[in-house]
């Protein structure tokens, strides 16, 4: 299997410069990081994929089985780091992939040297004890949003959504492809992101991680910034001035300064 | 507005008109608006609302000073809505500058939801900073019942179609075990087959011995599908001078008649061996199968002609004498060189295996050139010439069958009866069998088997 392909794999930067790999969360796909890619790019080698199911992949290899479970989209991120032959990697995921980082570590711990968990959420639904912000009746309702929409992705759309240069013509159309996705695809992707519970999985992390969290972030509270900060001993927390869940969006800036910061420490 | 164009313009409707548009352009930006059929807002970058028309405050119950500067956009929604706005709606809205009809529920004062499409674009600055976000909402409440029933439908379809898959695939594999049934008793029937034709070979001989100065031809027919016959014969030699040949007919059809053939026809050969007297031979078979089966509460029987061929020296060279008896069977018929046919008497003889002690007496003759002797089942002789079984073959028919045609040696007498008997059609009912052995007009060094069995 051509896994460059499968996973839609965009390499820039300098051949040879420290490598940092970006994981887009639930959502949309890779363009997530256009803004602040510009600034990693200077003197890194930036990897950037989509998990298959998401962006441009190859829909055909999605698996239900496989991608019910944060373990298949881990499984992802090192199949990647071995088709690349890549080491020692800055890992940078934001959203539930920082969660998938976490694990991709704990499967192949040669190849995540560092992480970086931008607005990371270990479980989403409120707990004993646990403050995640959410009930199970809410994700069910987020599940629900997401039908709704549903009748705005066309199958016809696909291929055009997926990566088809040669047909300029539709792109009048894409107004909202960097998120479209086959709605059974993202179906699953929701229930594998939000009813996830990787807590324990914080406590195995050993290498030296940057907790970048929101100041303002519905999805990931700052208490559950806190959270992630306190369970992993190598880890510092930065909180970003930004409000939503995405700051690499809305504060790319201050985003990329944060992360430039701590990878300079890595050298 | 409606009129004829060959009327002159009535000056109290131009009037009307008039008002009617002044009063349009006197309606504010501000009032177009606030009142505008659908709601309108304007955020910061961040979501925090800096604008929002009435019609929206009044769908949703809110008081404007309640929502400026305090509210987020993202607050409005419902916690679903929330969810899938900051991971799907600002995102792209960052990416793209613009989004249009995108399906969500707004969250009423009252807690009401209010199903929405919602469109935004964010307004740059000159150096193309965004500045800020505006977003129009129309309210999507009939459009969402209506896509609801269409997604419930799509729905159903998609699990009929489950279904139906699934039951397709439950019938292939019913098919599939069917197949594999009927593979399984197709096998099971070739085994049977196989094993049927091994225990038919062992009832009658696979093929005639040739007989030195004898001439030999045989017919056999089965009426069972089975092709396991009540009817044997044999042909064999006891020593360098003398040949034993029997045939006869086993009460009953199929398996259970196939057994009691195969135990009739090895005590016959073996009976032969010891003693080659035919009343002997039927007497020891007699014992063997009353024992066998009369004795054990389940009678069976058969009917049987037994004889010895041989050369004497102290008859022509090329004569044989014949001894034979017979046990219930009819008699046989010896056809002379010229075409005479008699039935040779064999006196007494009852069904084989019925008694404890039945008698059986020898009889003689003596075959000269071109005689031949036909032994033959009631196969024969009592196949339907009619619709019903009252209209039999019979004895006298056969005997003048064989004096009209005067068939010359075993051959052609067995040729013209297995016409005869092809002639009878499904009027053959029953097994057949038929034996005859002659000695040649001018006698060959040797014989061959003439026929095989059938």
């Amino acid at each position: 299997m051509d896994i460059r392909r499968r996973n839609n794999v965009n390499l820039t930067g300098p051949i040879g410069g420290p490598v940092v790999v970006l994981a887009h969360g639930f959502g949309c796909d890779q363009n997530m990081w256009r803004l602040i890619v510009p600034a990693l790019a200077a003197r890194h080698r930036v990897v950037l994929f989509d998990f298959v199911g998401s962006g441009g992949s190859d829909l055909s290899a999605f698996s239900e089985e496989r991608y019910s479970s944060l373990d298949g989209y881990a499984q992802d991120v090192v199949e990647v780091c071995e088709e690349l032959g890549l080491e020692q990697v800055v890992f940078v995921g934001h959203s539930v992939s920082a969660m998938v980082g976490v694990l991709a570590a704990q499967a192949a711990p040669e190849r995540i040297g560092a992480l970086v968990m931008v607005a990371p959420s270990p479980r989403y639904i409120d707990d004993e004890g646990y403050r995640g912000g959410f009930s199970e009746e809410d994700i069910e309702e987020l599940l629900g949003s997401l039908e709704l929409n549903y009748l705005g992705w066309s199958a016809a759309m696909a291929p055009v959504i997926m990566g088809n240069p040669e047909r300029p013509e539709l792109g009048q159309e894409l107004t909202n492809s960097f998120c479209a996705t086959d709605p059974d695809i993202a179906r699953v992707f929701a229930r594998t992101t939000f009813l996830s519970d990787s807590r324990e999985d914080l406590k195995a992390v050993t290498v030296p991680t940057l907790v970048l969290e929101c100041a303002q972030d519905v999805i990931a509270p700052r208490e559950v910034g806190a959270y992630v900060h306190a369970a992993i001993a190598t880890s510092r927390l930065v909180t970003l001035d930004a409000t939503g869940h995405c700051p690499q969006l809305s504060a790319p800036e201050a985003t990329g300064e944060a992360i430039l910061a701590f990878l300079q420490e890595r050298q | 507005m409606c009129r004829r164009t060959d009327e002159e313009p009535d000056p109290g409707t131009d009037r009307a008109t008039d008002a009617a548009f002044s009063a349009l352009l006197e309606d504010s930006p501000e009032e177009l608006y606030e009142q505008a059929p659908c709601g309108y807002l304007s955020t910061l970058m961040d979501g925090t609302v800096a604008k929002i028309n009435a019609t929206l405050l009044n769908w949703l119950g809110l008081d404007r000073e309640t929502v400026i500067g305090r509210t987020r956009f993202a607050d409005l929604l419902t916690v679903g809505g929330k969810l899938y706005h900051e991971t799907h709606f600002a995102p792209l809205l960052r990416m793209q500058g613009q989004l249009r009809g995108i399906a969500l529920e707004m969250r009423a004062a009252s807690g009401d939801r209010l199903p929405v499409l919602v469109s935004s674009t964010v307004k740059h600055g000159s150096g193309g900073e965004p500045l800020l976000i505006r977003t129009t909402v129309f309210d999507a409440s009939d459009r969402r019942a209506y896509e609801s029933e269409l997604l419930r439908r799509r729905k159903e379809a998609e699990r009929a179609r489950a279904e139906a898959e699934q039951a397709r695939a439950e019938a292939e594999r019913e098919r599939e075990r069917a197949e594999q049934a009927l593979r399984q008793a197709e096998a099971d029937r070739a085994r049977l087959t196989d094993a049927i034709a091994a225990l038919q070979r062992s009832l009658v001989p696979s093929a005639l011995p040739a007989a030195p100065g004898l001439e030999s031809a045989v017919y056999y027919h089965t009426a069972s599908p089975d092709r396991l016959g009540g009817d044997f014969y044999d042909f064999f030699p006891i020593d360098e001078d003398r040949w034993a040949f029997f045939l006869g007919d086993v009460c009953g059809k199929g398996p259970a008649a196939a057994a009691l053939t195969s135990l009739t026809r090895y005590t016959l050969r073996a009976a032969a061996l010891h003693d080659p007297e035919p009343a002997h031979a039927l007497a020891t078979l007699n014992t063997v199968l009353h024992e066998q089966y009369t004795a054990a509460g389940d009678p069976r029987y058969c009917t049987a002609v037994f004889g010895i061929i041989e050369a004497r020296a102290d008859a022509a060279p090329d004569h044989r004498r014949i001894r034979i008896a017979s046990g219930g069977h009819p008699p046989a018929l010896l056809i002379r060189a010229g075409g005479k046919a008699d039935f040779v008497p064999t006196p007494g003889g009852l069904l084989v295996g019925i008694l404890p002690d039945a008698p059986f007496t020898t009889a003689h003759t003596t075959l000269a050139p071109g005689d031949t002797l036909l032994l033959y089942t009631d196969g024969l002789t009592e196949a339907r010439t009619g619709p019903t079984r009252t209209s039999l073959f019979g004895d006298d028919a056969l005997h003048a069958f064989i004096t009209d045609r005067r068939p010359a040696g075993p051959q052609e007498l067995v040729t013209a009866l297995t016409g005869l008997l092809q002639s009878f059609g499904d009027g053959l009912d029953d097994d057949t069998a038929l034996l005859a052995i002659g000695v040649p007009e001018t006698q060959p060094t040797t014989t061959t088997a003439t026929n095989t069995p059938r």
